[in-house]
């Protein structure tokens, strides 16, 4: 289904702000996914993405604001139709495979040949029975997003997924997000790498110090000049 | 002193002979423990799983209580199920007092304790570890109850051994509720209590080698499954 069918966006954040001690991960932030699309979110280190992407897939409450999906309340069932591939991601201490089943499992789908072809496009096939917990860095990456492939979501959220490849890894993975894309998949992905947000970002959301300090089509953002990414007093106008 | 070493070498002879009266109670013992273990780790793990994955009024409470029953001294336990099969009792109809079922019953309650609070203890570490994935996902409580029993099967396993190696190990609750009946309820720990007392040195030394064979067959299979586990937790 086209998520952008319709004029109730995806996903809306309203005014979400989430306290950890005195610290304010995420303070006062309003963002719209309409639907469709790669959005790159961007910033330091620190800026408060993971905990922002967190909070997106329900999986933290946030002290204040809410998460809109579909123009309701986020629970779980709107969680089911979003995956998430961690910044550290946890595999399961099985095989390759069983953890890619596990995913599909979990929305009732037993299926090799579908398991066989996520592998196929990650790079992994013929590293099914490998206990997973033995991969590499960048396979673990690779593995994580195929099991949040097999979930077929609506919305993907990517923290730093291509953080740990190597250049034909990365090429290979960006090739599987705009197939993604081009699916109906709405994609959120956290990077650091400008270049990757030129290749593949349709809009960019710059996030500094908790409050997004910038967001817009990627073109305005990337094409500015060589200082690609704006610091946080050039940003555009909130949401 | 020639005494012991004579007792030694017959024992010995009684091992490797294949004594029936000995693996009689050999294979009594084992019979009851493992059937006591299977049952404790049937419920005990599941239980053990819910504790560690739920979040209930009262769970501190039930965790103290699990935590305290793991020090059960053998011989409560049995007089508690020896009240309760004894005719008098409100068991008593089944008439199973003196039977080997009765002992696997006591076996079971000794160490269910032990099995509820180690695999709470081992799978709570690994819902820690799993638990926004699993959320991720979606998963329903069930789902993930039984997938952290299939990922935690290593340090399950060196549980089920920890509850066994208990088990076939206690004298008193056998004693109390299974009589030490010859050919009939009759297990190794028994065995060796009134053979010794009876200055039958032989027999009780050829069942304590069997004893302590097995309590090194246990440790080595709980090896090898910390072994098997680590070398799918590898990082
Ligand atoms: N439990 C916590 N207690 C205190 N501070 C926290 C806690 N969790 C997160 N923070 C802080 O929130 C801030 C945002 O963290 P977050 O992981 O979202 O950053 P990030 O933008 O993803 O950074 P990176 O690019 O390094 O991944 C950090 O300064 C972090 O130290
Ligand atoms: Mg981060």
């Amino acid at each position: 289904m086209r998520p952008s069918e319709g004029a109730i966006p995806l996903l809306q954040a309203r005014a979400l702000r989430l306290e950890r001690g005195a610290a304010v991960p995420v303070n006062g932030v309003d963002l719209t996914l309409p639907g469709g699309g790669v959005t790159a979110l961007m910033g330091p280190n620190g800026a408060g993405k993971s905990m922002l992407l967190h909070l997106l897939h329900g999986l933290i409450p946030p002290t204040d604001g809410h998460v809109l999906w579909r123009g309701r309340p986020l629970d779980r069932l709107g969680r089911r139709a979003q995956a998430m591939v961690f910044q550290s991601p946890v595999l399961l201490r099985r095989s390759v495979a069983a953890n890619v089943d596990f995913a599909l499992r979990s929305r009732g789908v037993r299926d090799a040949g579908l398991r066989d072809g996520l592998l196929e496009r990650v790079g992994l096939a013929g590293l099914g029975r490998r206990p997973a917990r033995a991969l590499s860095g960048g396979e673990a990456q690779r593995l994580a997003l195929a099991r949040a492939l097999a979930v077929a979501p609506d919305l993907l959220l990517l923290d730093e997924a291509t953080g740990r490849l190597d250049p034909a890894s990365v090429a290979m993975i960006e090739a599987v997000l705009i197939a993604e894309r081009a699916q109906g998949t709405t994609i959120l992905m956290v990077t650091h790498d400008v270049a990757q947000a030129r290749r593949l970002a349709d809009s960019i959301v710059v996030m500094d110090a908790g409050r997004i300090v910038g967001d817009g089509p990627a073109r305005r953002f990337l094409d500015a000049g060589p200082r690609a990414v704006p610091p946080p007093e050039t940003g555009m106008r909130r949401r | 002193m020639g005494d012991l070493s004579a007792a030694f070498a017959l024992a010995l002879d009684l091992v490797l002979s294949g004594d029936p009266a000995l693996w009689e109670v050999v294979a009594l013992s084992l019979r009851v423990s493992l059937t006591a273990t299977a049952l404790a780790c049937l419920f005990g793990i599941p239980i053990g799983a819910a504790l560690a994955v739920g979040r209930f009024p009262g769970r501190g409470a039930v965790l103290v209580l699990v935590n305290a029953c793991m020090g059960l001294p053998p011989v409560v336990v049995g007089l508690l199920v020896y009240l309760h099969l004894s005719r008098a009792g409100p068991l008593g109809f089944l008439g199973l007092l003196y039977t080997p079922t009765a002992m696997i019953a006591a076996q079971c309650i000794l160490i269910a304790p032990i099995v509820i609070a180690l695999s709470r203890q081992v799978l709570e570490d690994l819902h820690a570890e799993y638990d926004a994935q699993f959320r991720s996902l979606g998963l329903g409580r069930a789902a993930v109850v039984w997938a952290l029993i299939v990922d935690g099967r290593h340090a399950l396993a060196t549980v089920a051994l920890a509850g066994f190696g208990r088990a076939v190990a206690e004298v008193g609750a056998v004693m109390i509720v299974g009589g030490n009946i010859d050919h009939l309820t009759r297990v190794m720990t028994t065995a060796i209590a009134l053979e010794t007392s009876r200055g039958e040195l032989a027999l009780a030394l050829a069942l304590g080698v069997v004893l302590m064979a097995l309590a090194l067959g246990v440790n080595a299979a709980a090896q090898g499954a910390r072994l098997a586990g680590a070398r799918h937790a590898a990082v």
